[in-house]
């Protein structure tokens, strides 16, 4: 809780303490956190002096503000109609495989998260995906079994 | 019939010029000279809606008031679209270039770069190339200051008021129009807000003047443009035409030999399908694209495109208004329902009359242009969506 | 002078201001055009899409509500176009919609229903969405019953929440199909900032935001022949209560209203007055001794200046965001638990009831009264100090319930005690009120002399400006009140908690030099409560309040130190007013809650 209440601030004080810093607040709070907890938005809207039911409004629209615990690692698969058609769906199950989990869900050690997402801009690279910030295109099983073991290994 | 041949064109990416050289000589030339070029060039916007370039920023020049804003969208989210990720990576400084003789044709002090979250890793680049074309500007004297904002994933913020809202910190739900951002856009003073693409031509413009760039495109579509290729075809890729070229000539380039449809303009846009593609002009007098090209052949089922394009709707409407929300869920539901069929396939019928609505009725852009794709494969290829 | 545009509307011409939109035109020349996001107290949404019209030389309809009127617009309000268009945008809606009709207690009150009605549904054109949907059902809070499955999206709740009350409680949540009207977290409403003033109730076209009702909880005390069952009436009911039952905007109805009560089957039914001209009383004295204290003693603790407390959604929106000045409330109960207190304890003893068979009922304009009468600190006579709270909405339907033909029922008279009333005492309702009602008493305490306005009426005070400020001069005053001689006493009113919040900051912020604070948490005051009539609009509101002082200048006594009673209950009962019998049952202390 401190170190949330730390953050925070730091954001704020980063980014202004005005509607038009949440934006750049709440991304600041994911890029530490993966997520927004009630905690951090508790903190947010007390920081802009604003509605706490906005702040979780404002966060709730988009995609990746979570507002629900992600692993340090969010894996989000591309499920656009030109991935599909190259492979998503086997990448998908590979990385159920690999990670045991469905789409949706985090690995027991809170390390990765796997979900889909909409179109990612990679469409003549498919099937894409995005780790964190980090994209990966042409995917192949070999591939991606070769990246998640690079991420559970090495971070 | 059209009369424009497939060529493929150099101008987005061509590194024959210093930027450096026509940000000067453009920053010498007077407002009312860009202003005039910009508008004698035929030049719409890139992103899709093809609103005229130069018309824009004569409306917002002659706003009155001194705090203006230029914004280049780069919320680049159409499915199939990659255009402007290319174009941010390969000439990121043509793109400042672009906002800031914007800038000064309109009297803006500052200019901003809505940059989508999926391209969050094109900051850390954009940000030095930043601190380099800021360096260039203050040698120019020239008082203009760039800054990039991320989005965080939602496809209605590409929508030119839904992006002013997510860039004051708010849900990013489309504005009632009128007013236009050329009179009330970001913090409701006067902005242009144009796409990465229209912005590098406008650069682009100035150096090689509004004849040039007019000799290329037809009466209605001046010009050339990024082309992002994806689906059934063996040279995915980002592509710079002339445009005017007929969907046939474009399929002979681009396809597997298979092709059955393509998809113009992403999930927004028509599916033109075979039978169609000789008459199918791509540009504002045919099938309008902000850029994507899906191809299709005839292993694909468009029950399953189709599907995939109304799931997208359904989950990035913004959900204020009743037709887009509820809409893009009738769609699906219904279209699942005939397939399964739970409904008869006269019930296609009932959801065509929906999209129309949809398409009359919705508040923005995203609402209304639902009924493109649903319309045009439901309309092509009925039986796809029956048996 | 305004400019002026002009346009036609289905062929007709019409001229209005620039700056008003079609759907304004459209009213002007008396077409009807269906709205549903639309509210006349609210700004302009434009997402429901239900008025949309046809405008010439544009391909898509737009909508009417959001679009101004323009020089030389060609509109159409009745094609085939736009009767389609909004015949699928209500099918669209009821498809999202748990259309369970007549089992909902909006049955025949609801926008939606009536559009439906309008047009003539027959089978339903589109996918019922309602099972694949969780909706949920808030119902843990004493005031409000929050139903996802009724709700039309329409935003009215959260325009209200955020712009007339600057509380935004309710917000609007995720995108898309998910997109939903929500608290923080989605919590319950009774674990957020909600301060329960049923302003979003007041304007929730469909049963997704209604109050919670205790009606069938009342008819059981009443049948229940072991209790003795008391009723007191707000202010601002007697003036809205008949807009239910068929009259006009406007019409008092006092005496068929006690009438109607005493059919009913009330063992007692009495005045919420008595204790409003309890409360000036009181407020009046402290709000003096807390001048003493500061102006002759020097006392720095004392904390000035001072606010009303009448008001439960403004005590509960203090506590979440002013906590530091809840020593600046006034520390009076509301008229409604001081009347609570006292059924419990004088009431009970001058008619040697047992207080353990007393079940206390208020009707009320207010749903945040629901609230207040559940409230730990309201327990002062030993009991629920107030056991149920109706809202002026309820008791309509226990009169529809009873069979009685409200229109015609004869005029009847409070019984007593605790019956009587004075103007200042209704004045409370409006916005103002509660400031001139006290102004009345405490002026002619201090001076021995009426204050200085025609008939009383202390106009300055009155009016549904947001925030209203007056100054009295005090002169010539009683030898004991020496200490106030030429003091300007400096007084502000505020009504809505926009406003409230505005009065507030300037008190924060050092901006402000005033002594005395009225704030109503509803809009014009009790009479906009949230328990209210459906529907409100400022010209509602405006009529109400004339019958307010309508009221107020029918009475014989106008002053609330004039109360036979109230006089009486200091001789009997209390002593004095802040005597130790008064701190026991008619006085508390708020705490601060948190801010999310």
């Amino acid at each position: 809780m401190p170190e949330i209440k730390e953050l925070v601030k730091g954001l704020a004080d980063k980014h202004g303490r005005t509607r038009e810093s949440l934006l750049p607040i709440l991304q600041g709070i994911i890029s530490e956190e993966r997520f927004i907890s009630d905690a951090a938005m508790t903190e947010v809207a007390r920081e802009l002096d604003m509605s706490a039911a906005l702040v979780y409004g404002t966060a709730t629209f988009y995609s990746f503000l979570d507002t629900k615990p992600r692993g340090k690692y969010v894996i989000r698969v591309c499920r656009t109609i030109t991935c599909d058609m190259k492979g998503k769906k086997q990448i998908v199950k590979t990385l159920e495989d690999l990670l045991k989990v469905n789409v949706g869900e985090t690995t027991k050690d809170n390390k990765f998260t796997l979900l889909e997402t909409n179109c990612l801009g990679w469409c003549h690279k498919g099937p894409a995906m995005l780790i964190n910030d980090e994209a990966y295109t042409e995917l192949t099983e070999e591939k991606v079994s070769e990246i998640i073991g690079d991420y559970m290994k090495n971070k | 019939m059209p009369d424009k041949k497939l060529k493929r064109v150099d101008l987005i990416f061509s590194e024959d010029c210093g930027y450096k050289d026509v940000l000067a000589e453009s920053l010498k030339m007077s407002n009312e000279k860009i202003l005039q070029e910009i508008l004698d060039s035929g030049l719409r916007g890139r992103g899709g809606a093809g609103f005229p370039t130069g018309l824009k920023w004569k409306f917002t020049s002659q706003e009155p008031g001194d705090e203006k804003y230029v914004v280049c969208n780069a919320d680049e989210g159409e499915p199939g679209t990659f255009k402007d990720r290319e174009i941010l990576s390969r000439v990121p400084l043509k793109v400042f270039g672009g906002m800031a003789v914007c800038g000064k044709v309109i009297g803006a002090k500052h200019g901003y770069i809505y940059l989508r979250g999926e391209y969050q890793f094109l900051k850390a680049d954009l940000e030095k190339a930043l601190d380099e074309f800021h360096a260039s500007l203050k040698e120019s004297g020239f008082d203009f200051q760039i800054h990039i904002l991320m989005g965080s994933g939602a496809y209605i913020c590409g929508e030119e008021s839904a992006l002013f809202e997510s860039m004051e910190g708010k849900r990013g739900e489309p504005r009632n129009k009128p007013p236009y951002p050329t009179i009330a856009g970001f913090r409701s003073k006067p902005t242009v807000i144009n796409n990465v693409e229209t912005l590098v031509y406008s650069f682009m413009i100035c150096r090689i003047g509004a004849k040039k760039f007019q000799e290329l495109g037809t009466a209605d579509s001046r010009g050339s443009k990024v082309f992002s290729i994806s689906g059934d075809t063996p040279i995915a890729g980002i592509y710079e035409l002339e445009l005017g070229m007929s969907l046939e000539d474009f399929v002979e380039e681009f396809g597997d030999g298979d092709t059955k449809a393509v998809q113009v303009g992403g999930a927004a846009g028509f599916c033109v399908p075979r039978k169609k593609f000789k008459d199918t002009i791509i540009g504002f007098e045919g099938v309008p694209t902000g850029g994507s090209m899906m191809l299709f052949n005839s292993s694909r089922s468009m029950y399953n495109v189709l599907k995939n394009y109304v799931e997208f709707f359904e989950e990035e409407s913004c959900g204020q208004c009743t037709p887009c929300r509820v809409g893009c869920q009738q769609l699906k539901k219904g279209i699942e329902a005939v397939k399964k069929g739970d409904k008869s396939a006269h019930y296609l019928e009932t959801l065509q009359k929906l999209a129309e609505t949809m398409k009359v009725t919705s508040k923005c852009g995203l609402g209304q242009s639902v009924a493109n794709s649903f319309s045009s494969i439901v309309d092509n290829f009925k039986e796809e969506m029956i048996y | 002078m305004a400019n002026t545009v002009n346009l036609k509307i289905d062929g007709i011409d019409v001229s209005v201001e620039e700056g008003k939109t079609v759907l304004d035109a459209a009213k002007k020349l008396n077409i009807h055009i269906p709205t549903l996001c639309h509210h006349e107290d609210l700004c302009v949404a434009g997402n429901c899409r239900v008025c949309v019209v046809e405008q010439e030389g544009v391909k898509n309809l737009v909508a009417s509500c959001a679009m101004p009127a323009q020089e030389g617009m060609v509109i159409q309000t009745n094609t085939h176009k736009v009767r389609n268009a909004r015949r699928h945008v209500v099918e669209l809606l009821l498809s999202e919609h748990n259309a369970d009709c007549t089992k909902c207690y909006k049955n025949t009150k609801c926008e939606l229903q009536s559009l439906a009605n309008e047009m003539v549904m027959g089978d339903h054109m589109f996918i019922d969405l309602v099972p694949d949907k969780n909706y949920t059902v808030d119902m843990m809070s004493p005031s409000i019953i929050k139903d996802d499955s009724k709700c039309i999206r329409c935003q009215r709740c959260v325009r209200t929440c955020t712009e007339l009350q600057h509380v935004s409680a309710l917000g609007v949540a995720y995108k898309g199909d998910h997109m939903k009207i929500s608290t923080f977290f989605e919590n319950p409403m009774y674990d957020v900032v909600c301060t329960n003033c049923g302003q979003c109730v007041n304007r929730c076209p469909t049963g997704a935001l209604i109050e919670k009702n205790y009606v069938d909880e009342v008819w059981d005390a009443i049948y229940d022949e072991n209790k003795h069952v008391v009723v007191q009436t707000a202010p601002a009911v007697r003036i809205a209560l008949g807009e239910d039952l068929g009259f006009d905007v406007g019409e008092r109805v006092t005496g068929k209203m006690v009438t109607a009560l005493k059919r009913i089957g009330f063992d007692s039914v009495l005045d919420t007055d008595f204790t409003a001209d309890l409360t000036i009383m009181e407020e009046g004295t402290e709000l003096l001794t807390r001048l003493k204290k500061a102006l002759v003693d020097k006392d720095t603790s004392v904390k000035l200046p001072m606010t009303t407390s009448c008001s439960p959604g403004w005590i509960k929106f203090i506590e979440h965001t002013f906590p530091e000045y809840l020593e600046n409330v006034s520390t009076c109960k509301s008229p409604q638990q001081m009347f609570g207190a006292l059924a419990k304890t004088y009431y009970a003893q001058k008619r040697n009831i047992n207080p353990e068979n007393i079940v206390s009922v208020s009707i009320m304009p207010c749903t945040a009264k629901k609230f207040e009468a559940n409230r730990p600190e309201m327990r002062d006579s030993g009991y629920q100090d107030v056991d149920y709270v109706l809202t002026t909405r309820e008791l309509a339907i226990m009169i529809k319930q009873a069979g009685l033909d409200f229109l015609t029922l004869p005029d009847d008279k409070y019984d007593s005690i605790m019956g009587d009333s004075t103007g200042a005492a209704v004045i409370f309702g409006a916005t103002g009120g509660v400031m001139e009602a006290a102004l009345r008493t405490a002026y002619e305490l201090v001076t021995g002399r009426e204050v200085p306005f025609e008939n009383l009426n202390i106009t300055a005070v009155r009016g549904m400006e947001g925030v209203r400020e007056a100054a009295v001069k005090i002169e010539n005053v009683l030898p004991e009140w020496s200490f106030l001689e030429g003091v300007e006493l400096k007084t502000v009113v505020a009504h809505g908690l926009t406003n409230a919040k505005k009065v507030m900051q300037a008190v924060k912020d050092g901006k402000a030099d005033w002594h005395f604070i009225e704030i109503m948490a509803c809009p014009g005051g009790c009479l906009g409560g949230g328990g209210q009539p459906i529907p409100t609009t400022p010209e509602i509101r405006q009529k109400r309040a004339e019958a307010i002082y309508a009221e107020d200048e029918g009475l014989p006594i106008r002053k609330s130190h004039e109360n036979p009673e109230v006089q009486q209950i200091y001789k009997d009962f209390l002593g004095e007013p802040l005597g130790h019998k008064s701190h026991e049952l008619l006085h508390t202390h708020y705490h601060e809650r948190k801010r999310v």
